[in-house]
């Protein structure tokens, strides 16, 4: 039966494609000229997927940063930090007598506090739902933009903005917010509880208003795109898993992110107009406040639905990354396209009904518990259905060991390790013991932390032609890839035993405890292989600029050899991507191997066999 | 210097990249690109099955290494009740665990190696399966069933709220930045009322209700806290600026502490810390000197101590909120709890903060009765010169003869114990000091012994066994020059006058 398809691309785009006059219209393309409209506010989304990458990128340095400077408080809590106190200043304590500096407590705890809001905000949320959601859906819908180029720009720049307030607060006399990156009131109320909920957390929570709205924007923005502008054929059942990815992610977002803004508001009430919504019953200071009546519980409420989807906003559109460039490179169809579909909708929305599994420990009723230990668990279904299905992919392959695929193949892996972790710690009973340990610390780093990482090395490996016509250098980055898997396990594959051993999280040092303070030589161990990772990702940040100008170059359209839409623009696409006609779409995009055809694109049409086979 | 290396290597990184960036490159141009990506793909699945096998033998070791830190493993067993549930629940998840975690990770690389793409070699088109799909959400769904339903049965049994009618201890915990309080509820076993605006780091860091007689025998415990083995605890939980979290990691026990709203949790301590020193002398990371610099002081199992730690965030000492808690035998406990002496009645008691100040307390009450029982009894057996008991609880206003109320309760038990001993016959007296004049001075004491008399009379007690008399300023007990000797010397006394049992 096998019949092996020819086709010329250009000749059959022409004749089948949808031709939207897209070339008569000259006006499009006044907003581009210049250079401030083409590279700074510009309303293409591909160069707008560039500054989220960049930036997105940036944030990481920092943030990675941040966490190398803790981890060295962590592992070597004798050690002189003095040679630091150019960069931080008088967070560095000076013993004037020794000489030797130590961390101030107070900015050890911004240090986390700031590590964890940047990397899950910026890095993770714009960073990589901004890049690649803003890349793809118009190039792989058929798209000649976004549905509204300008809300896109906005949505950049809010998230820009975000980032400039966020990074002015680690300027303030006070140090930035220290209360943890949840935001816990009473503690981020109160100035007098800590000088980081002064002037620090003011800036944090308008930062984080700022990103709340550039993440709606870009969110409607990502919806709008995918319901109302894919190119004629491209139904629903024939959007790459990428497409359903970013669609469901930008649906999560724009639920819970308004839940977040409005708990958000309610502690700038009770910060700066004296209302009583989380506050209750305190003395701090010598003094008793007014505050009665609130609840602190109720911020823990409004902050976890939107945190628990959160973490699902993180790591889908790294599923639906790494499901392609699984597909792709495996020369395979994904296996199970429908069932990875439903366990992503079904994952959506088991999301947002186990937010207080975060708060077992919190003082919420017990019975309450019982429900959000079953959904929690649930959620293990549909994650265990896509890595099988994952798995069952590679099977039979005919696998091209790239970069990026060694990047989607490592995430298999992490997903896998931080996701059993889960089982543990949603069952309520074991999570008594384990909620606010280092358990949970490796749990989430691996699982949302890491592998999300991994799925957004993976995109910019495989999608760095797309976006500068280079490919990015396959020896530097294998070299990445091992270095980053091998760090990541190091660093938090030992944190598991301190977390059952009962170690908790957001210490500053461990030796006020005889119970805690064992782990010496895992914490040294652990500070460096964290230096050495964070060395490899120096390394990835070298390849990614020196590519960008000096990479190997992008010869033909297609150099994957692969099915998506986004491979048939000319390689320095334009302003509306196609010069022409948008190819027209035919099929699903995994027609990978099928009968002796090493690939068929989506916009070849079905064969007369294909047509009787799907009739059947 | 750490600093230079940092950036020198930092530099060297790149410098080293680019190179390599560059040799690649050209290796593609001599042997062809073909060729090149041959090979690395082959060198890269070779990887891949080492990585494997060297990850997965290094979670085995490491696990192995590290065995002792394992909930239900090694030296760290739960010290209490519920503590052996929950660790063979996570033993339980281990076991459901681990098989996928080593079965996903053999396929996931081992397919990587085996199905790399190698000149001549076919994908196979396999793009779905139903049967499969039905296997793979069946089982982890059965397996979730199981452990759900294991989860839930242990924690609402561990959950549960005592019931008010069973046996139980109930002591307070309160987190403020950045230490612990702990309070007993004392004799009665039931822990005060407390109010936040009350708290005066002075003299009520916790804010109790001294109007409330519940807090009158609570107490503060400094230091090591003590609780009995094998005796449920209901420990309420409370903070009063920020969020804390009561976390003793030995008894697998963590609970927030919000200010404003109490939590608890109920847990029965089963080991006490004589007998988990004992077990960790088995092992020899605990056969270590305690204190480096000195060898020959005591070792590390000798020293152990359940920790009382903090688990959330609650500022720049976070770290620091430390307790020692000693779990002893019932005695031990008893007698502990017996030295400890309560905050109001140290602290509070008769200062101007003192809703009772000037009265008497139940307690003391009680008290009083007994010692006038007891004085009595030793009076009428005793010589001539010691049969006058001091009657410290009649209280009469500056200049005047009237009984206040608040002598009823010594009156009541004057009139109990005559009727009970009916041979007794007594003289009861006034006397004052030297302030003022000496003629009214007798009169009045006279008619303060009358006032006391008659009051015995009205209790029943027969007229013919009391008689009164009013020494005025005649017969000081002490010096009439300070205003305390003053206050010795205006008294009422009771003077066993004869017994005609004996």
């Amino acid at each position: 039966m096998a019949s092996i398809i020819t086709y010329d691309e250009k000749k059959l785009i022409k004749e089948d494609g949808f031709d939207d006059h897209f070339h008569e219209h000259h006006h499009g393309d006044k907003y581009q000229t210049g250079f401030i409209f083409k590279y700074i506010f510009s309303m293409d989304h591909k160069i707008i997927a560039r500054q989220f990458l960049i930036t997105g990128m940036i944030w990481a340095i920092i943030g990675a940063a941040m966490s190398i400077v803790f981890r060295l408080q962590l592992g070597f809590p004798e050690e002189s930090l003095a040679w630091l106190k150019p960069i931080l200043g008088r967070w560095i304590l000076l013993n004037e007598e020794t000489g030797i500096g130590t961390l101030d407590p107070q900015f050890y705890y911004a240090l986390v506090t700031m590590h964890g809001t940047i990397i899950v905000f910026f890095v993770l949320t714009a960073g990589l739902s901004g890049t690649f959601s803003n890349l793809l859906i118009p190039l792989q819908v058929g798209a000649r933009d976004m549905a509204s180029p300008f809300l896109n720009m906005l949505s950049y720049w809010f998230f820009f903005l975000a980032g400039a307030v966020m990074m002015y607060s680690l300027f303030l006399n006070t140090g930035p917010f220290s209360g943890g990156w949840t935001g816990y009131p009473p503690l981020s109320a109160l100035p007098q509880a800590s000088s980081g909920s002064a002037g620090g957390m003011t800036l944090w929570l308008v930062s984080l208003v700022l990103f709340v709205v550039s993440v709606l924007l870009g969110g409607i923005n990502y919806i709008t795109t995918i319901l109302n502008l894919r190119t004629k054929g491209m139904s629903l059942w024939k959007m790459p898993l990428t497409i359903w990815a970013f669609f469901v992610t930008a649906i999560i977002g724009l639920l819970s992110f308004p839940v977040l803004a409005s708990g958000f508001f309610l502690l700038m009430f009770d910060r700066g107009l004296g209302t009583s919504f989380y506050l209750s019953d305190i003395f701090i200071a010598g003094q008793a406040l007014d505050y009665v009546g609130g609840s602190p519980i109720l911020y823990q409420h409004l902050f976890w639905f939107l945190g628990h989807p959160e973490v699902y906003i993180i790591i889908l559109p790294a599923m639906g990354i790494v499901s392609e460039v699984l597909s792709v490179h495996a020369r395979k169809p994904v296996f199970g396209y429908k069932a990875m579909v439903y366990s992503i909708l079904a994952i959506a929305f088991l999301s947002f009904i186990v937010w207080a599994h975060h708060m077992f420990m919190s003082g919420v009723n017990p019975f309450l518990s019982n429900f959000f230990v079953i959904f929690t668990l649930i959620i293990a279904v549909p994650s265990a259905v896509k890595v099988f299905n994952w798995i069952t992919t590679l099977w039979g392959g005919q696998i091209r060991l790239n970069s990026a695929m060694l990047f989607a193949i490592g995430f298999i892996s992490l997903f896998v390790s931080g996701g059993l972790t889960g089982i543990f710690l949603g069952n309520s009973a074991i999570d008594i013991q384990m909620h606010d340990t280092y358990f949970v610390v490796a749990h989430f780093h691996i699982v949302m932390g890491v592998a999300a990482m991994f799925g957004m090395f993976a995109g910019i490996y495989h999608w760095f032609p797309k976006m500068f016509g280079r490919f990015m250098n396959e020896t530097l980055g294998k070299i990445h890839f091992w270095m980053t898997i091998i760090g990541a396990y190091a660093i938090f594959w030992p944190m598991h035993y301190l977390g059952m051993a009962g170690v908790p999280r957001r210490y500053y040092r461990f030796d006020s405890f005889e119970a805690f303070e064992q782990f010496t030589a895992m914490n040294q161990f652990i500070t460096i292989a964290a230096i050495i990772t964070f060395g490899a990702s120096i390394l990835f940040v070298v390849n990614f600029f020196y590519s960008m100008n000096y990479g190997k170059k992008q010869k033909v359209r297609n150099p994957y050899g692969a099915n998506t839409l986004e491979w048939t623009t000319p390689i320095e696409a334009g302003h509306g991507n196609w010069e022409g006609k948008i190819p027209s779409v035919h099929r699903w995009p995994y027609d990978y191997g099928k009968d002796g055809n090493e690939f068929i694109p989506q916009y070849v049409p079905l064969t007369e066999e294909e047509k009787l086979e799907e009739s059947h | 210097m750490i600093g230079f290396l940092i950036v020198g290597i930092l530099v060297l990184i790149g410098v080293i990249a680019v190179q390599i960036g560059k040799v690649t490159d050209l290796a593609g141009k001599i042997r062809g690109e073909e060729e090149v990506q041959r090979r690395s793909n082959d060198r890269s699945a070779v990887w891949m099955v080492i990585f494997m096998v060297v990850f997965l033998v290094f979670c085995v070791v490491s696990a192995w290494y590290y065995k002792d830190a394992m909930l239900g493993y090694g030296p760290h067993i739960s010290a209490s009740a519920h503590g052996g549930t929950l660790d063979s629940l996570f033993n339980v998840t281990l076991l459901a665990t681990v098989p996928v975690f080593i079965l996903t990770h053999i396929l996931t690389f081992w397919y990587a190696y085996k199905y790399r793409d190698q000149p001549g070699k076919k994908a196979t088109f396999f793009s779905h399966s139903n049967k499969l799909e039905i296997i793979w959400t069946g089982i982890p769904a059965i397996v979730m069933t199981i452990l759900v339903v294991q989860g839930l049965i242990a924690w609402n049994d561990i959950m549960f709220d005592v019931d008010p009618e069973e046996d139980y201890i109930e002591i307070e915990a309160t987190g403020s930045q950045f230490l612990w309080e702990i309070r007993y509820p004392g004799a009665d076993n039931k822990l005060g009322t407390k109010n936040f605006k009350l708290i005066n780091p002075a003299n009520n860091p916790l804010g109790q209700d001294w109007s409330d007689v519940k807090n009158i025998d609570d107490v503060h415990v400094s230091g090591e806290f003590l609780l009995p083995v094998n005796q449920k605890v209901r420990v309420r939980i409370t903070a009063k600026d920020v969020l804390h979290n009561f976390d003793l990691p030995h008894f697998r026990l963590k609970m927030d502490a919000i200010p404003g709203l109490p939590t608890y949790f109920v847990f029965t301590p089963t080991v006490t810390t004589e007998e988990y020193r004992n077990n960790l002398k088995d092992y020899p990371e605990y056969q270590v000197p305690y204190d480096d610099t000195e060898p020959d002081g005591p070792q590390r199992w000798e020293m152990f101590n359940y920790e009382l730690a903090c688990a959330e965030l609650c500022g720049k000492g976070h770290y620091s909120m430390r307790r020692v808690l000693r779990i002893v035998s019932e005695e031990e406990y008893n007698k502990w709890l017996k030295e400890q002496s309560s905050y109001y009645m140290t602290n509070i008691r008769n200062t101007d903060d003192d809703p009772f100040k000037g009265n008497l307390l139940p307690i003391e009450a009680e008290e009083r009765a007994k010692d006038l029982g007891l004085e009595v009894q030793k009076a009428i057996t005793a010589d001539d010169f010691e049969r006058s008991i001091r009657l410290t609880n009649l209280f009469f206003d500056t200049g005047s003869a009237t009984l206040k109320e608040d002598s009823n309760y010594e009156l009541d038990n004057i009139a109990d114990i005559l009727s009970r001993n009916v041979g007794v016959n007594i003289e009861i007296s006034g006397h004052t000091d030297n302030t003022g004049d000496s003629g009214s001075n007798d009169i009045l004491s006279s008619q303060r012994a009358k006032n006391v008399v008659s009051y015995l009379v009205n209790k029943g007690i027969s007229a013919t066994r009391l008689t009164d008399a009013g020494y005025g300023q005649n017969r000081p007990l002490d010096t009439n020059e300070t205003s305390e000797g003053r206050q010795n010397n205006r008294r009422i006394e009771m003077r066993i006058t004869s017994n005609n049992k004996i």
